[in-house]
């Protein structure tokens, strides 16, 4: 077994144990918390794929950026009645039949398929920067719609966010 | 069992773990976080087809891409949570029926 492979098996048993932590803790703080665990070794699966840039981003903006995001709003809403957040389940048994199922056929169609089985060797010359050459030139458009998007979102929700005293009883 | 079964493997249990969250929990912060594991689900699938065909780019960028819609996503709902937390104190979207029939 090489170096590679064996990282990438530890990554998959890591993201997939704080997954299972995700779905069995009482503490909505664990639940975020082992969110993290789990984004960090999927950009740890990214890094051994060689899509280093993808790994950068996700720690950076997953990692570093929403689940702090997430974190404040968890103690946010914690503030006013003072209570634990409820991590109650309903729907027990109707979330399990759908999930389960889905997750039944998209296993089973995988394995009836036959998709050629991919060699992981390093792609050839400087990829790091030939994603950033195409990221401007080839796909400039979807990224100027995302610089868009990403300011119409940031006024939007800092608008919806800040508590004017006029708009409280909006 | 290969590298890419058990990427396909931990893509399809990260989107029904997601989806099994989104369907249970009843706080809306936790249906957020479901949301994210659903689109990094997504987004390792993206990357493994990506291998198939090493010459160019194309699954990075969407997965890129598909990263950004997720920080929008995780902003404006945040914000909204925080908005109707201030507004019914609750962060439980059950609990929150003024539309609903009173009987």
């Amino acid at each position: 077994m090489s170096q590679g492979h064996f990282f990438l098996y530890l990554f998959t048993l890591t993201a997939f144990l704080s997954v299972m932590k995700m779905l069995f803790t009482r503490t909505i703080l664990y639940a975020a918390l082992s969110l993290i665990v789990c984004l960090i070794s999927i950009a740890g699966i990214y890094a051994l794929l060689y899509a280093e840039f993808l790994a950068i981003t996700q720690i950076v903006i997953y990692a570093g950026g929403v689940l702090v995001l997430i974190l404040f709003g968890i103690m946010l809403t914690n503030r006013i009645s003072g209570k634990p957040l409820s991590l109650e389940s309903n729907h027990l048994v109707v979330g399990l039949i759908v999930s389960v199922g889905i997750f039944f056929v998209l296993v089973t169609s995988y394995s009836k398929t036959s998709i050629k089985a991919f060699e992981n060797i390093p792609p050839q010359g400087n990829h790091i920067s030939e994603v950033g050459i195409q990221l401007m030139s080839t796909y400039v458009i979807p990224f100027e719609i995302a610089g868009v998007l990403l300011l119409v979102c940031l006024i939007g929700a800092s608008l919806m966010a800040s508590s004017f005293k006029k708009n409280d009883n909006v | 069992m290969s590298e890419q079964s058990l990427l396909f493997g931990l893509g399809a249990f990260l989107f029904c773990a997601g989806l099994f969250i989104v369907f249970t929990k009843k706080n809306a912060i936790m249906i957020l976080l479901g949301i994210e594991l659903m689109l990094n689900a997504a987004n390792i699938n993206l990357i493994v087809f990506n291998k198939l065909n090493p010459a160019n780019y194309d699954g990075q960028f969407f997965a890129l891409f598909v990263i950004v819609i997720a920080v929008c996503e995780a902003a404006v709902g945040i914000a909204i949570v925080l908005k109707a937390y201030h507004f019914y104190r609750t962060s439980v979207p059950d609990q929150i029926s003024d539309l609903k029939e009173k009987n």
